[in-house]
């Protein structure tokens, strides 16, 4: 019950500002929508109708039809299923295996734990885009590569932050004292440890939100992530930008659904944020 | 002393780490790397020939070594479809995407820093509100959808400016103009970004001590704010955009894509459809070290730029 009070104040000051109440009301479509797409769309997303390519946005089509006349609107929002599937697994994966690997790095003797720093550096020095560049050239494209690739990416941002959570928080007294009275490493972990270094690490995860969106977008407007005919945004994208000369209405559709998206994410995250706790604003 | 090799040796060790990284990824190929490439009418004379050409039939570690061995002499391998060397191939297509990822920066800080101060100064005001907003939209919004969008408005409906592709004469001018919509669109995004990180650290300067002590020794307002607070806000500036040149770099692949330019992201990208795996390495290989060198020169530069940052071990460890 109180985690439940405390969720609903922390919304409540996310909404007080314009562009905090803004971003939730974006993330609160695109959820919505990615959730019960079956019911939001009007109709099947894959359903052809050529003899309707490029119909101008009429009450049938809320947004008109493509190059293979499917209706974008039901596109669009199935697009957000597959944007939204994407972006939660590959951060609760690196989530978890960052949270992970970072505590587990604090504890460590100070050589093995610069090793494992050097391996998140390694792992960082890659711009996500040429790493995802690089392993598509081997595995080929999957959407199951992208979430692979975008945790991966993401894993050392998360060991990084919990290991320096951890690091300030290890000589605590009250971790002495519960050291002293005979609790195992696991129980520390679980019971002190976690629940004192999730907050930074979730905000950090909603933050990361807009990021892999923009990769999966970009990797599938370059036809190397989530294949066709699966609607994403990034495909989306991709089918109009190569009929641009027929009709300029997918194009611009699909890329404002995907601006308008990764907005509200950004808005949200940061208004989050600042209403969590204003002092993290600088770790960031 | 200790700080600068204590900072080489992790940057030699990224190179290598990377180097791995892309040796495994080469070894892991599914499937024979042969028929993959040459197609299955190949006969198996010329997949045999191609194997040895190779070396695919050694060992691994022999591979690796060679690897290794052949990177750190300059050889970056042959493209297995036209059979040049690839580093004449990415050295042809380089300096496309350098001058485009520098003059996108260039532009951002130009105009993201005047920008940042403004608001810094102004705080409050409806252009500081205004820019608040602007610029978050532009940090959010992904810079091939921003390429997207300019090459509709400005090579398209208005028909302001050329479409595609680098200038085929290299004529200067052509060149320039065919430059502004994908510099613009890589910059957007970092005109913000500059623009809030300016703005939030001239706000914590300004706060010192010794900007207020300027100010009561009758110091104009405008030698303080641009001498003296600027000098110190443009730290943090410096560290963050260090790092964002990898993504910088990753968005240029795309905006390369979008204006078809050429450049590594398009080698990479035809390479790929190519499977040609030789290429991609090389490309993904010099993407790193660039990367790595410049997060490297900015590190190294603090203490040219900011004398209290000593680089003692001591005090990195414990800010972590």
């Amino acid at each position: 019950m109180t985690a439940l009070a405390g969720a609903y104040r922390i919304l409540r000051r996310v909404c007080s500002t314009l562009t905090g109440a803004t971003g939730f009301g974006i993330v609160t479509l695109v959820l919505v929508a990615a959730l019960l797409a079956p019911w939001v769309a009007t109709t099947d997303p894959d359903r052809l109708d050529v003899m309707n390519r490029f119909a101008a946005p009429s009450f049938a089509h809320w947004l008109g039809t493509d190059h293979l006349g499917r209706d974008l609107y039901s596109r669009l929002v199935h697009g957000a299923t597959v944007a939204m599937s994407v972006a939660l697994t590959s951060i609760a994966m690196a989530l978890g295996l960052g949270t992970l690997l970072g505590i587990i790095a604090a504890y460590l003797p100070a050589r093995l734990e610069r090793l494992v720093l050097i391996v998140f550096d390694v792992i960082s020095s890659f711009p996500s885009m040429v790493l995802a560049l690089a392993i598509v050239a081997v595995f080929g494209p999957s959407t199951l590569i992208v979430v692979a690739i975008v945790a991966l990416t993401l894993t050392p941002h998360f060991g990084r932050v919990a290991r320096a959570q951890v690091l300030a928080l290890k000589s605590a007294p009250f971790l002495e004292a519960e050291r002293i009275l005979g609790a195992s490493f696991a129980r520390i972990v679980a019971h002190h440890i976690l629940p004192n270094i999730l907050g930074p690490l979730v905000i950090l995860a909603s933050m990361d939100i807009p990021v892999v969106i923009t990769i999966e977008a970009g990797l599938s407007f370059l036809g190397l992530g989530v294949r066709p005919p699966l609607a994403s945004w990034g495909t989306l994208i991709q089918d109009g930008y190569q009929y641009l000369s027929d009709s300029w209405v997918p194009v611009v559709v699909s890329s404002l659904a995907l601006a308008v998206a990764t907005l509200g994410f950004t808005l949200f995250g940061e208004a989050l944020r600042d209403a969590v706790d204003p002092r993290i604003r600088q770790e960031f | 002393m200790h700080y600068l090799a204590s900072r080489l040796v992790t940057t030699v060790l990224i190179v290598l780490g990377a180097m791995l990284l892309l040796f495994t990824l080469s070894a892991v190929v599914p499937g024979d790397p042969a028929t993959t490439l040459l197609g299955p009418q190949a006969t198996p004379e010329l997949s045999r020939r191609f194997i040895a050409e190779m070396g695919l039939d050694q060992p691994l570690y022999i591979r690796l070594w060679r690897f290794f061995a052949n990177v750190m002499t300059g050889n970056l391998g042959v493209d297995v479809i036209s059979g040049r060397p690839v580093g004449s191939l990415i050295g042809e297509v380089l300096p496309y995407t350098l001058i485009l990822t520098f003059s996108a920066i260039g532009l951002a800080v130009a105009i993201g820093v005047p920008l940042g101060v403004f608001a810094a100064t102004h705080r409050g005001s409806v252009v500081d509100n205004i820019l608040a907003f602007v610029s978050v939209a532009f940090i959010a919004v992904p810079s091939f959808v921003i390429a997207i969008f300019l090459l509709l408005i400005f090579a398209i409906w208005l028909d302001w400016l050329p479409v595609l592709g680098a200038s085929r004469t290299g004529a200067f001018w052509d060149e320039a103009r065919r430059m502004i919509l994908p510099t613009l669109a890589l910059a957007l995004g970092w005109i913000g970004f500059i623009a809030r990180l300016i703005r939030t650290s001239m706000l914590e300067v300004m706060a010192e001590p010794y900007i207020r002590t300027s100010r009561a020794f009758g110091l104009s307002r405008r030698l303080v704010t641009y001498k003296y607070a600027l000098k110190n806000a443009c730290i943090p500036t410096i560290t963050i955009l260090g790092m964002g040149v990898g993504r910088l770099l990753g968005g240029a692949v795309l905006v390369e894509i979008v204006f078809a330019r050429p450049g590594l992201g398009r080698l990479i990208y035809q390479a790929i459809s190519e499977r040609n795996y030789p290429v991609v390495q090389g490309a993904v290989l010099v993407v790193v070290v660039l990367f790595v060198l410049v997060n490297l020169i900015v590190d190294l530069s603090y203490s040219a730029i900011d004398p209290r940052i000593r680089h003692d071990a001591s005090r990195r460890r414990a800010t972590g």
